[in-house]
């Protein structure tokens, strides 16, 4: 079942993530394709993650249709203009892409090209906005299409914040990009399911499908890292305890991300399961969550 | 020197839909010399306010708004004025705007567009900066401008990168939008944050040939 059917069928629903590798080699990608092919709903194809500069989005989400995947192709405001990003949309329609994930995207100073010139020329709301508007056949500027687009639009929600300000700010923009257009949201890691429970309690009166996003943990150092550096991800005390204790820490870091997905599981429509570089064990994590 | 523009009378009006009571602040600075915000403008503000059945509960002009502890100071004798007004319709620069709203605790609404004048501008007093981007948004975030504040210019709210209330582009920086948002808290005004803000017109941005003409581009514009 493809993506969008299987968010609409109701059915628990498995997304993962895959980055392209910086230059032109494919073989990583194509090997994991193989192994995602049937085992989950959806792939996100990320864009230029954490602004460092890779092959794109767009051609990976191609070589994963020819694989017989079902890609969602993430767009970031960060690299192109309104003309470059519709282009692009169209590219991907002609591709036949059907989905399309709108993010704002890190600043070129987090990436390895930190003398970038950011572009931003518009944001994430605009951009679930433009699609919509694509998918009645017009442009941004209001110029018909010969041949409109046919995109399920996704945006992105941090669900657990350090302040106040933070939570709130991510719901109201929560709400501006469904009324733009999104019909999913797939959202940062989460490793605290009461918290991701009370984010729950306010989001889920919008009425559109959640995914919550999953990291599983490879080392203590890499949780302390994330806790340090990565805005918006929190892993709790005792599950660092549990991987320090643990003497297979690779192996208990996918015991616990398929934790969290059963934990999961009654509170929101699906899990987007991003791997970084062990996109390889999704299969395994999805089997020890029962859902394999 | 910064340049503003009135915005047309019909945005204002907008803005002012469903606010009876309204105080006008003018400037004697960049906005007198750009004619926008000088006496003769807020007073001709004034009487078209009131045409438009609003209630001006006060207005002056300060020399500088971009100067937050002068306006503090001159606006302290009126304070009755502005408290008893929904709203402050300020008349001047962005600078001035996000300046002067930073002293008044009342809901502000900008009444010029700050125009690009193409890299020269005057100085700045404190901390408020302006991109000149000829299309003030400071009515929908409190008076804080999202293009400046926001490390991205995001306009439609926050990018998820901000840590405990820092930008991720620099830990240094506070996240413009916790700003904004602690701002329209304080004020009740939330729900301006709900607004879809269509992508902004960035031509807007660059200045225009008439703000550009020096004798040198004149010279360079005949064959
Ligand atoms: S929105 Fe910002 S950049 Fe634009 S005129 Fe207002 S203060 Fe200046
Ligand atoms: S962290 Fe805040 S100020 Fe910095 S880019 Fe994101 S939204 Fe803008």
């Amino acid at each position: 079942m493809a993506f969008k059917e299987a968010l609409q069928s109701g059915k628990f629903t498995v997304t993962a993530e895959v980055g392209p590798l910086k230059g032109t080699d494919t073989t990583e990608v194509l090997e994991v394709a193989e192994l995602l092919r049937g085992k989950v709903d959806g792939v996100n194809v990320t864009d230029q993650q954490s602004a460092v500069m890779r092959l794109g989005s767009l051609v990976t989400c191609h070589l994963l249709i020819q694989k017989g995947l079902d890609p969602i192709f993430q767009m970031t405001c960060r690299d192109r203009n309104r003309i470059a990003l519709q282009s692009d949309l169209l590219n991907a329609h002609v591709l036949g892409i059907k989905n399309v994930l709108a993010i704002t995207g890190d600043y070129p100073t987090l990436g390895d090209h930190p003398d970038a010139k950011a572009v931003y020329d518009i944001d994430s709301v605009q951009l679930v906005w433009t699609i919509n508007r694509m998918n009645q056949g017009y442009d941004l500027a209001g110029n018909e299409l010969q041949g409109k687009t046919d995109f399920f639009v996704g945006a992105v929600v941090t669900p657990i914040t350090d302040t106040e300000a933070a939570f709130e700010l991510q719901l109201i923009k929560m709400e501006k990009k469904i009324e733009a257009g999104a019909r999913f949201f797939q959202t940062q890691a989460v490793y605290d399911v009461d918290a991701f429970a009370r984010f729950m309690k306010r989001a889920e009166g919008f009425g559109v499908p959640i995914l919550a996003g999953i990291i599983p943990l490879k080392s203590v150092g890499m949780a302390r890292y994330m806790n340090k550096n990565v805005a918006g991800v929190f892993v709790p005390e005792h599950l660092i305890e549990e991987m320090s204790k643990a003497e297979d820490k690779a192996q208990r870091g996918l015991e616990i991300a398929a934790r969290l997905i059963k934990d999961l599981k009654d509170l929101c429509q699906g899990v987007h399961i991003m791997a970084i570089g062990w996109e390889k064990k999704v299969p395994e994590i999805l089997e020890l969550a029962g859902l394999a | 020197m910064v340049r503003s523009e009135q915005k047309p009378f019909e945005e204002i009006l907008d803005y002012l839909e469903g606010t009876k009571k309204v105080f006008i602040l003018g400037c004697d600075g960049c906005a007198q010399a750009s004619q926008t915000g000088g006496w003769p403008q807020v007073l001709e503000m004034k009487e078209r306010l009131e045409g438009a059945g609003k209630e001006v509960t006060g207005c002056t002009v300060v020399d500088f708004l971009c100067q937050k502890a002068l306006v503090a100071s001159r606006l302290r004798p009126l304070e009755e004025q502005v408290m008893a007004a929904d709203g402050v319709l300020i008349l001047t620069c962005g600078i001035g705007v996000q300046a002067a709203s930073a002293v008044i605790k009342r809901p502000i609404f900008p009444g010029c567009n700050t125009v690009p004048l193409g890299g020269t501008r005057g100085e700045w007093m404190g901390a408020e900066r302006c991109l000149e981007c000829g299309d003030c948004l400071l009515y929908w975030t409190g008076g804080i401008c999202p293009l400046t504040a926001c490390s991205k210019g995001l306009i439609n709210g926050p990018c998820g990168g901000a840590s405990n209330g820092k930008c991720e582009v620099s830990k240094e920086k506070d996240c413009g939008w916790e700003l904004i948002y602690q701002r329209l808290k304080e004020l009740g005004q939330l729900h301006r944050l709900k607004k879809f803000i269509a992508p902004k017109d960035y031509n807007k941005m660059r200045p225009r040939p008439e703000i550009l003409s020096t004798s040198l581009w004149a010279l360079e514009q005949r064959d």
